[in-house]
């Protein structure tokens, strides 16, 4: 065992193991925190497959935006602070079922397949120098289609939370009986 | 010659439909015009069925009068219809025997008609009422003069029809429909082997006209033309009543009066007979069938007088009267005399006609079928009276009416069978004519002394029924009396004196033995010293009974089993398939709850199956 | 380095994903498992990037694509779960049940959109007064 898969290792195991607290814990802050360690991991092993600008991206993007996107939903839904014993569904027998067959499934093809793979781990390959020159000159067509993309996604973002926007209300029905018209669009988050 | 042949069928027949259609209009334009005279003349159905009959009657008139100076069989055929093996041909064949009994059928339809003008005066269906009996004699003729067998069968089964619409035309009355059912049922039941009968000998003789059947009878197989004599006769038993299917003529006496004249005196029943006349080449050609239907005549003839002895029902006694003289009729057929038995259909349709017309008249005026409630008619009623006298005296045989001729030529000719019977059968059929004629005269005695002697035994106005039913009854006196004449003409018609002899002694026995007991007691009715039998008599013999319990309660048995299956186990089915479909529809909705986690997760475990088929197979 | 690690990681990662989004009521729970699966794909682009030396470093540009359109994928999902949450007042997954046959349930689900919470009562009359402009 190298001292690259001795690093890697237990990151993995963080990773898997925040992972799991993820979809177990009974406390949904407590799921975006643990997703935040392991995602954190996964940016770690990142770091010691080489891909530095990935890592660097994932802290900012997945830690600092998505995370607390996330935490933005918990409080905007009210979901309950503390414990609470409803977080799974009545399926979740089924669920482990299929996710421990899912789980055989994916290793056992894996290990069959790459048993014997082994990579030499040389530092530079995923610098920001190199990401750079690969995304401004080989992918920047998608790079540009992906600006297109996230701003589609921005719009709609606006246009499903806004709800002052999209088709008017009938201003008779809507100022008359109140709570019926209104229900729909009340708060705007 | 057969131009005139197709008049006297089509006449009645187009009567009957424009009768239908367009009587009670023409009764609405003869009201309205105010056509001077009896409101008779305003009847527009009844005068429309008149004149369509008093035609077919000169027509068939003319044809039996020139056939008379020029003696011969003719025939002529229409069409023929191809029908890819034997082709149907529609066409007329007359002869001496169709011409005399279409004249017979002609009359006695005419005298119905104008009879039923009083009788069925106030009925409010007279127009299909006489536009059937239009039909019925129409179809009568077509049977007479029917040049070819399937044209024979149709107006057989429109016979048919018509008996079931005129036996069940007051059908308020559930009985009434129930024996016009009954009627149809049973002769339907003879009519499928009538049907067979017919195709056995079509077939086998290569084609179904009936001279050429006759002419090819003697160079078919014994067995073919046993085969089909059997089968036919089991169409003329049910047409003809006789035993075993002859339980539908008493009950049919629930039609109209006039409808059991034209069934017992000239249609339906002569039917049977003159067909086996028809066709009597083919039945010589097979004396079994001969034999049986000795043996058939012998039980209906003995059993029905005896029937006929006991009932209490005028109407009734007429009825099994009827199947008994059929049954003589039968007997003539089975031991070698056609023309005896042709002359004893013709005299017996004058007679019955006339018996029924005139039974019609007494119902008319007392109000009652029942001889128990009859008494004393003899002064009030003279027309019928006599004409009832003459009847019954040729029912009985007594001479010089025409029922004693045409009876002995039957009795003479039993005594020494011609037609190749077997030995025993003809002594049986002997036997039985002559202990039938003691009892036929006892039956008619006591009938007429019950009718009209005595005095009444309830209360009624004793007056003479209108001139219209009784003139019709008058009339037909007339034939009934001197007809027996024409017999003379023949040589094997003539009376023996032995047999004359013997008859005569055997009927004056029977009728002085119902006098006898009537003398006692006038008030009472003689059948009583019959004692126990008596039930048994006026049941018939319980042949009805017998049919019950054998046919028509296993048949009832299995409607109701099949209703039972059919609500049991083809419903239920039916309903527990919808069930079960229900059932594996609620399983499968199921899953389609609506929650897509569900969704999701099947969608999964589907794909983990599949990879892991990959995996392992490929 | 063995390969085999970050895969089996990877696969690990994304059966833990999968049990999140299958067992999970609540549909943020549910989008942190999608984002699981994600990682775990991206963990696997990075891999094999590594592994067959790309010299146009596809694997890792993906992946830097992969992790922006999954930010846009949660803010978008977040609009939906919000906006869900605004209509019925719940974003228990197992208990939206509209795909579901009409007799299924609809009274339960009509009645919780016809009446919002007490504490609703003056956003509605905001909206109601905004909503003319």
């Amino acid at each position: 065992m190298t001292g690259q898969e001795i690093v890697f290792v237990p990151l993995g195991v963080v990773a898997v193991g925040a992972a799991l607290l993820v979809v177990t814990t009974k406390q949904m802050v407590h799921a975006a925190l643990w997703l935040v360690v392991t995602l954190g991991a996964l940016a770690g092993m990142y770091l010691v497959l080489t891909a530095e600008f990935v890592a660097w991206v994932q802290v900012l993007i997945y830690v600092g935006a998505v995370v607390v996107l996330l935490l933005f939903g918990i409080m905007l839904t009210r979901a309950p602070i503390g414990r609470s014993a409803d977080l799974d569904s009545g399926n979740r027998w089924i669920a482990l079922a299929v996710a421990v067959a899912t789980a055989a499934l994916l290793v056992t093809v894996v290990v069959q397949g790459f048993r014997t793979a082994y990579v030499p781990l040389k530092p530079g390959g995923g610098s920001a120098e190199a990401m750079g020159a690969g995304v401004f000159r080989t992918w920047v067509l998608p790079f540009e289609v992906l600006s297109v993309l996230l701003l589609a996604a921005l719009i709609g973002a606006i246009v499903l939370s806004r709800s002052d926007i999209g088709p008017g209300p009938d201003p008779g029905s809507d100022t008359g009986p109140g709570s019926g018209g209104g229900s729909r669009r009340k708060g705007d988050g | 010659m057969i131009a005139l042949a197709s008049l006297t069928v089509l006449s009645p027949f187009i009567a009957a439909v424009v009768g239908m259609l367009l009587g009670l209009r023409l009764s609405r334009l003869l009201e309205t015009r105010g056509v001077p005279g009896h409101r008779v003349l305003r009847n527009g159905p009844a005068v429309i069925a008149v004149v369509a009959s008093a035609l077919a009657t000169l027509f068939a008139l003319i044809v039996a009068v020139t056939l008379w100076l020029d003696p011969g069989p003719r025939e002529g055929t229409l069409t023929l219809i191809p029908t890819g093996t034997l082709p149907i041909a529609v066409g007329l064949q007359v002869d001496g025997l169709a011409a005399v009994v279409g004249l017979m059928v002609c009359c006695v339809a005419l005298a119905v008609q104008v009879y039923s003008i009083a009788y069925l005066a106030e009925d409010p269906r007279y127009s299909s009422y006489a536009a059937f009996v239009s039909l019925f004699t129409s179809a009568m003729l077509l049977v007479v003069f029917a040049g070819d067998l399937l044209l024979l069968y149709v107006g057989w089964e429109v016979m048919g029809v018509c008996s079931y619409f005129l036996i069940g035309h007051h059908w308020e009355d559930r009985a009434n429909s129930r024996a016009a059912v009954k009627a149809f049922l049973v002769t339907r039941t003879g009519d499928v082997g009538f049907l067979f009968g017919i195709f056995v000998l079509g077939v086998g003789a290569g084609t179904f006209q009936i001279d050429e059947v006759l002419r090819r009878v003697g160079d078919l197989p014994d067995t073919t033309v046993l085969a089909a004599t059997l089968l036919l006769l089991a169409g003329v038993a049910g047409k003809s009543a006789q035993f075993p299917l002859h339980t539908w003529l008493p009950d049919a006496m629930a039609g109209p009066t006039p409808i059991s004249a034209l069934i017992h005196a000239a249609t339906m029943v002569a039917a049977g007979i003159y067909v086996v006349a028809r066709l009597y080449p083919a039945f010589l050609a097979a004396p079994t069938a001969l034999a049986v239907l000795g043996v058939m005549a012998a039980i209906s003839m003995l059993g029905a007088a005896l029937a006929a002895l006991a009932q209490s029902d005028l109407k009734r006694v007429l009825a099994y009267s009827t199947i008994s003289q059929l049954a003589y009729m039968a007997a003539g057929l089975a031991v070698g005399t056609r023309s005896g038995a042709v002359f004893h259909l013709l005299t017996h349709g004058a007679f019955k006609a006339l018996l029924f017309l005139a039974a019609g008249c007494v119902i008319y005026v007392t109000g009652s079928n029942l001889l128990r409630d009859y008494g004393g008619l003899r002064e009030a009623m003279p027309i019928t009276f006599w004409s009832m006298t003459i009847g019954f005296a040729a029912l009985v045989g007594l001479p010089p009416v025409s029922g004693f001729f045409s009876k002995d030529a039957i009795i003479e000719a039993a005594l020494h069978a011609e037609s190749g019977i077997p030995g025993p059968v003809a002594t049986i059929v002997y036997l039985t004519l002559l202990v039938t004629v003691a009892v036929t005269a006892a039956y008619a005695t006591r009938a007429w002394l019950m009718t009209f002697f005595g005095t009444a035994r309830t209360a009624f106005t004793p007056r003479e029924a209108p001139r219209l039913m009784s003139w019709p009854v008058g009339i037909l006196a007339v034939p009934t009396a001197i007809l027996g004449f024409f017999g003379l003409g023949a040589s094997e018609l003539r009376p023996h004196l032995g047999s004359a002899a013997l008859s005569l002694l055997l009927a004056g026995a029977g009728g002085y033995g119902a006098y006898a007991v009537w003398r006692r007691d006038p008030a009472l009715d003689p059948a009583r010293v019959l004692g126990p039998v008596r039930t048994t008599f006026e049941r018939g013999f319980h042949v009805d009974d017998v049919y019950d319990r054998v046919v028509v309660a296993p048949v009832r048995a299995l409607a109701r089993a099949v209703v039972g299956v059919d609500d049991r186990v083809i419903d239920r089915a039916v309903e527990s398939s919808a069930g079960v479909t229900r059932a594996f529809g609620g399983l499968l909705r199921r899953p389609q709850n609506g929650n897509p986690q569900t969704y999701l997760t099947g969608l999964l475990a589907g794909m983990a199956v599949i990879v892991l088929a990959v995996v392992i197979f490929v | 380095m063995h390969i085999l690690y970050p895969l089996v990681v990877a696969a690990l990662l994304f059966s833990i994903g999968v049990y999140g989004v299958l067992a999970r009521r609540n549909a943020i729970l549910v989008l942190m498992s999608v984002e699981l699966m994600l990682n775990s794909v991206n963990l696997n682009l990075v891999t094999f990037d590594v592994w067959l030396r790309d010299r146009l470093h596809g694997g890792q540009v993906l992946t830097l694509f992969t992790i922006v359109i999954a930010a846009a994928e949660i803010g978008l999902g977040l609009a939906i779960v919000l906006l869900v949450f605004r209509n019925r007042e719940s974003i228990d997954v197992d208990r939206l049940r509209a795909l579901a046959e009409s007799d299924a349930e609809p009274p339960a689900d009509s009645v919780v959109e016809r009446q919002g919470p007490a504490g609703q009562g003056d956003q509605v009359a905001v909206s109601s007064r905004r909503a003319p402009q």
